[in-house]
């Protein structure tokens, strides 16, 4: 095995995942005004913008979705119930001991087993939740009827109740960066796209003969 | 070549300042009425200016004597309720049974003098020129039961000091309704400026462009009966019998309709089509146009008389003289009486919050006939409407407060005989409620026990008026958060007005627990990082 410094993340990904955060937080930011948490934002231009952004966010995942199923990288997305214990177990328990991190990052598996579960269950519930019901509220006048008023507050509060749990996923996912080698380190490869991974003699030698732009020289 | 055109333009030039001229004297009429020979009289009386129209317009009298601005007489389609000024009571100055010549100087016509009967029926007493004339010099005295002043004495239905009429160069000058000929009776209901609609006052007149977006010489410049449209002296829009809602809109192209309602110009979807407009459109299911277009009424410097308490009235003082205290101060520094020995207590409100509530355009009246509950706020006018019922939209009102006087016995409101200079039962003149009640229900013919009290009431008038230009228009924000205008108003769904309901309790505590989550487990990290010696990262 031999730690090699790959390109994890290609320039796409990158990009989704940066312009995610910003969409993302412009809609936290509007959303909490229109809910009435604060008064920041008046009230019309926090609408214009939610919406605008929540386009934009929509388009995005168009393109990702797109990308995750010709690259193949929809795999990564996919938990697998294997080393998810240890996982646990790992933040519960052995990080309070300082031991190492037990999941090693591998070149076509991303994330650890925990962090893929969390992802699986955002990309296909909370986040679908709050795509659909954010349509749904916002083309209100095409579909309702005198008495939508029980469905479009159903509509808004899962709308509002996603929001949440997203918030909370925010919170969880930006102090996890902490853990482990560091804050610094773990944002490192999502700007720059690399990252040490160990690699076996056979990856090593099919990256460098078939992806060689992917590993960055031995210095 | 060139002088050709240069010809042509001037030509093109005069000819348009030509036409201007002519428009300047009869309008887009065919006609000029100061040439026709039947005009060039000197006329002695309303009646024979009258009797001179119709000698043309042979329909105009049929016609007119069956509309509402004569008979003051209206029978509801709905509720099968026979209102009009002839018979309801309100929170102003009562009822016109038992008052006429005051209250009937504003009849569109001449010398009605007794409520209990129908108006006068005489072709030639049907007044064309307050509603017709343009020379701006006609008007009414204001206790003549119509007729014009012929002489520079009493005053006049504005409440200014009365001037001779020229009926000549009135019935010369007559052309189509402008703003002044509706405004001089209706901008004066109640017995003064404002007083009772709130949303029509003389700043109506000349409005600037803020106060009135249509009416504006800045802006349309347009009169009322370019949307209270007519067909045949019957006129689009009743307060009685609302169209709250027009799902019409404009009709098809060239259609011609006769509704006095936004969408019958500005349509179904009123604003522009994008994403903003989108939104703002998902609003006319709810809401009636002018909820948001006329964010306060009584705007422009004139305000409104919102509360009037005549329980208070008839105070005197040691010499026995009614008194009069003059403590509201408009913004334009004008002071208006709160207290006259005649009338009672008074408030005013100027540049007002409406009051909102679903309406679906049904106003039942409480009438003679109806009892009452006193030891509830009556309502004068009581306003129907539900969200289910698909034609209601909420809509602004001004809520007039008041408190007036009601038969103990019968429970029910009264009328009262309050003018009357030469009367000994006219509360202005006596000051003595018994004599005033009495004489009123006497002169609506309806009994009455002899006992009377107070009761609080309120009496609910729709703001349609004084639309405000699209950039004034209400924030958003004032319905769209905790306790905003609407916070009273049942049946909607609002974003923003309840961040702290269940469901946003619980998401601040899922956010809430897991932040102090990973604090906890950060300090977990620290503090045994630092036993067990550990500088990882």
């Amino acid at each position: 095995m031999a730690k090699r410094i790959v390109k994890v993340y290609p320039l796409f990904e990158r990009l989704w995942h940066w312009m995610q955060v910003l969409l993302i937080l412009i809609l936290m930011i509007t959303g909490m005004g229109l809910n009435g948490v604060h008064d920041a934002i008046p009230f019309g231009p926090a609408v214009m913008l939610h919406t605008l952004a929540a386009l934009g966010l929509l388009a995005l995942w168009i393109f990702a979705t797109f990308w995750l199923f010709t690259t193949g990288t929809w795999k990564q997305f996919i938990p697998k119930i294997e080393g998810m214990l240890s996982m646990a177990r790992y933040y519960a328990y052995g990080v309070f001991q300082g031991e190492e991190h037990p999941y090693e990052k591998m070149f076509w598996r991303k994330h650890n087993p925990l962090q893929a579960a969390t992802y699986f269950v955002l990309k296909w519930f909370i986040f679908p939740a709050i795509w659909i019901t954010g349509l749904l509220y916002l083309t209100y006048n095409l579909w309702s009827s005198g008495d939508s008023v029980v469905a479009i507050t159903l509509i808004a509060n899962l709308h509002l109740l996603s929001a949440y749990v997203i918030g909370a996923f925010i919170v969880v996912h930006v102090y996890l960066l902490t853990v482990g080698h560091g804050f610094k380190e773990h944002v490192k490869p999502m700007v720059t796209g690399y990252d040490q991974i160990d690699l076996t003699p056979e990856q090593e030698a099919y990256l460098e003969s078939n992806e060689p732009d992917r590993l960055k020289p031995v210095s | 070549m060139i002088l050709k055109r240069t010809l042509t333009g001037v030509v093109l030039a005069l000819g348009v300042a030509g036409l201007a001229v002519a428009e300047e004297s009869t309008g887009s009429s065919t006609a000029d009425h100061s040439k026709f020979p039947i005009l060039q009289k000197d006329f002695k009386s309303g009646p024979e200016v009258t009797e001179a129209c119709l000698s043309c317009h042979t329909e105009a009298d049929n016609q007119f004597m069956h509309s509402i601005h004569f008979t003051w007489e209206y029978e509801h389609p709905e509720t099968g309720q026979v209102l009009g000024k002839k018979n309801v009571i309100n929170a102003f100055c009562g009822s016109v049974a038992g008052n006429e010549p005051r209250c009937t100087s504003c009849h569109a016509g001449y010398g009605w003098e007794d409520m209990s009967q129908p108006p006068p029926q005489a072709a030639t007493a049907k007044d064309c020129l307050v509603c017709h004339d343009t020379s701006d010099q006609y008007t009414k005295l204001a206790t003549a039961a119509g007729h014009p002043p012929l002489e520079a004495k009493g005053k006049t239905i504005t409440g200014a000091k009365a001037w001779a009429v020229d009926l000549t160069k009135a019935a010369q000058s007559v052309g189509m309704p402008d703003r002044d000929n509706c405004g001089n009776c209706h901008f004066y209901g109640g017995g003064g400026d404002n007083v009772k609609h709130g949303d029509l006052s003389s700043v109506l007149y000349e409005p600037s462009l803020d106060v009135d977006v249509h009416m504006s010489p800045e802006g349309e410049n347009m009169v009322c009966s370019d949307c209270h449209v007519s067909d045949r002296h019957q006129w689009a829009g009743s307060r009685y019998n609302v169209l709250a809602s027009d799902p019409h809109g404009t009709g098809k192209p060239g259609e011609e309709r006769h509704a006095a309602s936004c969408q019958s110009c500005h349509g179904n979807e009123p604003h522009p089509a994008n994403i903003k407009g989108l939104k703002l459109n998902d609003h006319s299911d709810t809401l009636a146009c002018q909820s948001c277009h006329i964010p306060e009424f009584a705007r422009g410097g004139v305000p409104t008389k919102s509360f009037w308490d005549w329980s208070t009235a008839g105070r005197l003082d040691e010499d026995g003289k009614p008194i009069k205290e003059d403590n509201y101060v408009s913004s334009t520094g004008q002071h208006l009486h709160t207290y006259m020995s005649t009338k009672g207590d008074f408030d005013y409100q100027e540049d007002a919050t409406p009051y909102y509530a679903w309406f679906d355009g049904q106003v039942e009246y409480t009438t003679i006939d109806r009892k009452i509950d006193p030891t509830k706020t009556v309502e004068v006018n009581v306003i129907h409407g539900d969200r289910a019922d698909g034609t209601s939209r909420i809509w602004p009102f001004k809520r007039m407060e008041g408190r007036q006087a009601y038969d103990k016995v019968n429970e029910n409101l009264v009328y009262t005989h309050v003018w009357g200079p030469t009367t000994d039962t006219a509360f202005w003149t006596n000051f003595d409620w018994g004599k005033a009640i009495d004489a009123g229900m006497k002169a609506a013919n309806q009994p009455y026990s002899g006992e009377f009290d107070f009761v609080d009431t309120y009496m609910y008038w729709p703001i349609t008026h004084m639309v405000a230009p699209a950039e004034n228009a209400v924030e958003c924000a004032e319905c769209h958060q905790e306790n905003g205008r609407l916070v009273d108003v049942a049946g909607v769904f609002m974003p923003g007005t309840d961040p702290n309901g269940w469901v946003g309790l619980l998401g601040k505590v899922i956010v809430l627990m897991s932040f102090f989550g990973v604090m906890g487990h950060a300090v977990l990290r620290i503090f045994s990082r630092t036993s067990n010696g550990d500088h990882h990262g």
